[in-house]
């Protein structure tokens, strides 16, 4: 079987080399790297726009976005029919390509990323290196954390208030910067299927600024629920260790800050959800409206076949109703953590709508193309491309951050307040 | 410059260092811009030569007919003579070298390719005369009563 | 502290130069389409000709080693039955590997359809191949430079560099191209470039019994391929596009996708 056969049912006319070469892998990852990008504004509302209220989450959705970039290129690693080649991107990158940009762009955000983690836990390096130089005996695996936390602190050992200050400007700036480059991370994720004119469904100049909006809705829908359930997790453990009080938030305090900063940036999901949902509506109107050459089978494509994924997914269940739940007055923290449930749904269906849905006619326009996800792996092929490939792609962010939090704890509020 | 804040940035300058020199070795000398310009000439010159370089399989040369004299003749006088010895017979390569032995399709698949009969008048095809392959003799090599070279049976 | 001032400002500047020093091979602005002046490969259809024999698709396979089981091919023929009641019926069983030997049209899964003689308003054949396009849009979107327009205008894959990410595959308005099952790299009909450096014609066009495929030479003025599409009422797939094909048919009815 050729690739893409598996997974590929054709229907009616279809050219003898049509198959779904973009499949699952390419779903997911402008699924990531919008997480990537979502998350990264959050934390940016609080570093540039000094939103306080959202301190917590801002250091959580940083720490996060950093955990979410090798996740956000596994998908093309699984994808690539040559895999072992893919530095080639940075080798001689062909910059009439929009793919070629993946490279510099996702080096350029990773290295922003990493240095505003560094300005922003510097001060944390140093005092956890000072700690462990001052305890007499060590542990092997205290030793080691010794060395790390001294080379992470890059030589940069002063923690007055004037090197803080610095620190803190060069958050601003870095954090500035970062806004741009983490919508042209995921923008040109949109430009990529924007300027396809082979592919009528997807040829639009309005893609890249859908892409970036859904991103930004699903890294802040991803963000508030995350921060959800680690604060949930923190209050279970701080119950369950009640007699040990050392100081820490007790968990009425704990509450109290994880409703007020949900409830904000809720705020900022709905907009940025309406902004979404806007641009999609316009594209799919102006389509009908205009009802150009391919018209004809993309109607078959959106209003028969794919109706139930794009109107009750995606739009229904991935869109209105949390637009509704969210809306609603006394926004509670469990209503807040399902409406983000579904918002992430809503902008995996719009990624699935996007690259299936423009495979699912044919170039003849004469045809159709049926995707079946291949769930049980008979080989390899079906494996990367497949369930559990894409699982394995969704797991691995939270269990990097898992390791990440371990060296860069992402909840320090006890020591700030 | 005391501030610490540049530290970062010599991380990402020595990073790219890296990048940039590692494209020194792996980059090939002949990858670059040639002929048609940037956008369609960005490419590793070397390759030309590459896809140049293989020997073709088909001969397509009407030559057969310098050894196997008889049956070219036969074909040529045929309803068939459009057709090439080595659309039946395969690549011939450099035979009589290389293969030694050509094969001869005998399968009635073959045959049926011009000779199922399409009712498409506004096409040559309909100029082909076709069988039904239900009907006559299925399942039989066309090539058992019609010689292929000399196909048409009135005339024997 | 001077020195050490001066040491820091020297790196930063050696820094600085040595990046786009590096860099600056690919921006060599060799821009001038310098493509060479007397070759450029065009092809010619003749739909007319055109009988469905399939024997051209099978001497492709066989001369460029695309496996014949493997259900992608470099060239292919289309059938199109344009019925009275004004419907396009088309397919392209197998591309046409083996030929046209069902009068039924192919709709994949959902079957085949019986279409009754008389209500063939026309049917037609049209074969089809890579156009090695004058604005290939495959070229433009590979990310790695691994396919580019050679100067004689064919557009050939690097199979040494392609990483496979198949951005060319999707970018084709024409369907054209694939991945070839053995080598796991981007792949498409390259006019037997081999063929045509030895003085051979491609292998489709040797293979076809009636002259419906030519190939010949756009720069020079004698050829009677050039002459033919200078003189008659020739067609080209999706011009719309802007790729400026330079495949060439005779016969080129409306409904062709």
């Amino acid at each position: 079987m050729v690739h893409g056969e598996f997974w590929t049912v054709k229907e009616l006319f279809v050219l003898p080399n049509e198959y779904i070469y973009w499949s699952i892998q390419i779903v997911m990852y402008p699924f990531m790297t919008g997480l990537v990008a979502g998350a990264f504004v959050l934390s940016s509302l609080y570093h540039v726009f000094g939103i306080k209220k959202l301190r917590n989450i801002a250091r959580f959705a940083l720490v996060f976005s950093f955990a979410l970039l090798p996740a956000a290129m596994m998908p093309l690693m699984l994808h690539l029919q040559q895999p072992l080649r893919g530095t080639n991107v940075l080798m001689t990158p062909h910059f009439t390509s929009a793919i070629s940009a993946f490279g510099i762009v996702f080096l350029t955000y990773a290295c922003i990323v990493a240095s505003e983690i560094w300005f922003v836990y510097r001060e944390f390096f140093v005092e956890a290196a000072g700690a462990l130089k001052a305890k007499p005996d060590r542990s092997a695996g205290e030793n080691l954390k010794l060395r790390l936390y001294s080379l992470l602190t890059l030589g940069a050992w002063a923690i007055d208030e004037e090197a803080l200050a610095r620190d803190h400007k060069a958050v601003t700036i870095l954090a500035a910067i970062g806004i741009p480059v983490a919508c042209f991370l995921h923008g040109y994720a949109g430009f990529i299927f924007g300027s396809v004119k082979a592919n009528a469904l997807w040829m639009t100049p309005l893609m890249p600024v859908i892409f970036i909006c859904s991103a930004v809705v699903s890294g802040i829908a991803l963000c508030i629920l995350c921060y959800i359930v680690t604060m949930e997790a923190r209050k279970f453990f701080l119950r369950r260790r009640a007699g040990r009080g050392s100081g820490n938030l007790s968990v009425e305090q704990l509450r109290g800050v994880e409703a007020n900063e949900v409830s904000i940036s809720s705020r900022y999901l709905l907009t940025f959800m309406v902004l979404a949902i806007t641009l999609e509506l316009l594209d799919v109107i102006f389509r009908g409206y205009t009802a150009v050459k391919s018209w004809d089978i993309l109607r078959q494509v959106i209003y028969e076949h794919d109706f139930v994924k794009i109107f009750i997914l995606q739009y229904g269940v991935g869109n209105l109703l949390p637009f509704v739940l969210l809306l609603l007055p006394r926004l509670t923290v469990r209503r807040a953590a399902l409406a983000c449930l579904l918002v992430l749904f809503g902008v995996f269906m719009m990624r699935w709508n996007v690259v299936i849905g423009g495979q699912a006619f044919s170039l003849t326009f004469a045809g159709f193309m049926h995707y079946h996800l291949p769930i049980i792996p008979h080989n390899l092929e079906t494996l990367k491309e497949g369930f559990f490939g894409a699982v394995a792609v969704l797991a691995t962010p939270f269990v990097l951050f898992f390791f990440l939090n371990k060296i860069l704890p992402v909840f320090l509020e006890e020591k700030a307040h | 410059m005391k501030n610490h804040v540049w530290r970062p940035l010599w991380v990402v300058i020595a990073l790219v260092a890296v990048i940039l020199t590692a494209r020194l070795f792996i980059v090939p000398e002949d990858f670059g811009v040639h002929d048609s310009g940037y956008m369609y000439g960005w490419y590793r010159q070397g390759n030309l030569a590459e896809w140049k370089a293989p020997p073709g399989k088909y001969r397509h040369d009407g030559e057969c007919g310098q050894c196997h004299d008889e049956r070219a003749g036969a074909l040529a006088s045929s309803p068939h003579a459009p057709i090439v010895c080595e659309n039946c017979h395969g690549a011939a390569e450099s035979h009589p070298e290389k293969p030694g032995k050509l094969t001869i399709d005998r399968s009635r698949a073959l045959c049926l390719r011009c000779h199922t009969p399409l009712p498409y008048p506004s096409s040559d095809r309909s100029k082909i005369v076709g069988i039904d392959a239900l009907e006559h003799n299925p399942g039989e090599e066309c090539s058992m009563c019609h010689d292929p070279h000399h196909p048409n049976l009135e005339e024997m | 502290m001077k020195r050490r001032d001066f040491l820091r400002h020297t790196m930063v500047v050696v820094a600085g130069a040595a990046l786009p020093a590096t860099a600056i091979e690919w921006l060599d602005p060799r821009q001038v389409a310098a493509s060479q002046a007397d070759l450029r490969w065009i092809f010619l259809v003749d739909t007319y000709k055109c009988v469905g024999c399939g024997f051209c698709v099978k001497a492709c396979k066989s001369e460029n080693d695309i496996p014949l089981d493997a259900n992608v091919t470099r060239t292919w023929v289309e059938r199109y039955v344009l019925t009275k009641d004004g419907k396009v019926h088309a397919d392209s069983p197998k591309g046409a590997l083996e030929g046209f030997t069902d009068e039924r049209i192919d709709l994949g899964h959902l079957g085949k359809e019986a279409i009754a003689a008389e209500q063939i308003q026309q049917a037609f054949f049209v074969p089809k191949l890579c156009n090695q396009c004058e604005n290939p849009p495959c070229v433009q979107v590979c990310p790695v430079g691994a396919t580019y327009k050679a100067p004689d205008g064919v557009v050939l894959v690097d199979r040494n560099w392609c990483i496979g990410c198949g951005y060319c595959i999707m970018g084709c308005p024409y369907g054209v191209r694939f991945f070839h099952p053995v080598h796991h790299v981007a792949d498409k009909c390259n006019f037997c470039y081999h063929r045509l450096h030895q003085e051979k014609k491609t292998a489709c066009v040797g293979a076809c019994p009636y002259g419906a495929r030519r190939i010949g030479n756009l720069r020079d003025a004698d050829d009677p391929v050039t002459k033919t599409i200078m003189t008659q009422r020739v067609g080209v797939l999706k011009d719309e596009f802007g790729t400026k094909p330079q495949v060439y048919y005779i016969g080129l009815n409306k409904e062709v996708r």
